[in-house]
This record gives C-alpha cells, structure tokens and sequence, in this order.
C-alpha cells in the first residue's frame, strides 16, 4: 500500500458518530453561523439608526420565508452555543468528563437547545 | 541547571508566555455573553412590536445602550477568537491564512465601531 493513501484518524467517513463528536463539531459550526448572526446584529442597529426606510428594507428581508427560516436558525444556533459553552464551563472547573455524564450532557444540551428556542419563538409571537 | 539547548537559548525559542490568554479570553467573554446574550433575547421575546419605533425606544434607553454596547464589543471579541481557531485549523495555505486572519481581525473590529456608532447615535439622539 503506498504510503500516501493510508487510512488516517479519526476516519470521520467510516465510524459512527459518537453524540459527543456531534456535539462537539455542532459547537465549532453554531459559533461560526452566529459570526455570520453578528453582522445581522449590526445591520439591525445601524438600519435602525439610519432612519424607517433602512428599518423597512431589513424588516421586509427578515419577514420573509429566508428570513425567517435564518431567525429561527440563528435563534437555535444561540441556545445551543449558550448551552454547550455552559457545559464547557462546567468542564473547565474538572467536572463531568466520565464517558456517561458526557454522553448524557450532550443529548441535555441537544435537548435544551432545542426546548429553548421553541420557548423563545412561542413568547415572541 | 537549563535544559535548553545552547541553540535555542541564542535563537530566543521557549514559551512565549502567553500560552492561556486565548483560552481566558475566550471563557472570560463566554461567561459575559452568558449574561448579556440571556438579557438580549429575553428583551427581544419581551418587546412589545418589531416596528421602527419600538426599536428605537429600546435601544435608546441609557441602560440598554450601554449593556448593548457591552454585548457589541465582548460578541466582536469572542467570536474574533472564536473564528481565528476555525481558520488555524482549516486554512493551511501559509499565506491565505494570514490573509484571512488580518481580514476576520479587521473586519470584527470594524462591525463593533459601527454597532458602537448606531449604538450611541440613538442613545444620544443624533
């Protein structure tokens, strides 16, 4: 076998995905899309500083089936984020690192992710 | 008694000593937008309409433009981190990742002074 094609860790195309690894990644792209989010969160300031029209375009942007679809998207992407960086707190300060509580903690943070945005979207309409 | 090599003592290699300031930054603006990311969404489900009028009534009150301006600067800082360890580990071209790091570091720098500058013009009333 020629060196060059050797099979490589962490075989990411063969092994099933622990839930920590999904986690884990879910964690890296949710900060990634909430950079992107930050830049909205700017617009939303400076549209609303430079008067209604600007405020109109980006409320008519944001209304529409993209936009929303991007709100809800970027809303969970924070609850998730949010609780997913607690839970690395939480591993900062020693805890939590058995191979149970970290599965466990990643299908809480899955879940509470998931239930705080639905709490967010139900309070906001 | 140094274990340091003769050669690496004169070429000035060692630690840089600032090994866990990008891993502090990054809790330490963490735990910051812990709080001030709760007490923006709780204040954007909280609002009474999404018109131009009420976003303005909002974030020109004294108190929210300044937790907005706080939560403008830490978002920028952490993300700017957060996004400089992304394109360490992805971009491996020596020169586009340099470029990109200086692009990202401009550019969430320049997204906090706008937001600052929105910030303040409506809390001053401009």
């Amino acid at each position: 076998m020629d060196p060059n094609d050797r099979p490589l860790s962490p075989h990411l195309s063969i092994y099933r995905w622990p839930i920590t690894m999904v986690s884990s990644i879910l964690h890296r792209a949710t900060g990634v899309a909430m950079s992107v989010g930050f830049v909205l969160f700017v617009i939303w300031l400076a549209d609303t500083a430079s008067g209604p029209d600007a405020y109109a375009a980006l409320a008519d942007a944001m209304g529409s089936l993209l936009g929303k679809i991007l709100l809800v998207g970027w809303s969970w992407a924070f609850f998730y984020h949010l609780s997913n960086g607690i839970r690395h707190l939480v591993w900062d300060a020693g805890y939590g690192f058995e191979k149970e509580q970290a599965n466990a903690s990643a299908w809480l943070v899955i879940a509470a992710a998931v239930v705080l945005t639905v709490v967010f979207w139900v309070v906001v309409t | 008694m140094s274990l340091r090599s003769p050669l690496g003592r004169v070429l000035g290699l060692g630690t840089a000593k600032d090994g866990t300031s990008h891993w502090w930054g990054q809790r330490l603006s963490g735990i910051g937008l812990l709080i001030l990311g709760l007490w923006f969404v709780v204040s954007i489900a909280t609002l009474p309409g999404f018109s131009h009028n009420e976003a303005v009534a909002f974030i020109s009150k004294p108190f929210h433009a300044v937790l907005l301006m706080l939560l403008s600067v830490t978002m920028a800082y952490h993300s700017w981190l957060g996004v400089q360890v992304v394109i360490e580990d992805y971009v491996h071209s020596h020169g586009l990742r340099i470029a990109s790091l200086i692009l990202s570091r401009f550019a969430h720098i320049f997204f906090a002074a706008v937001a600052l500058f929105a910030i303040l013009k409506l809390g001053i009333g401009a």
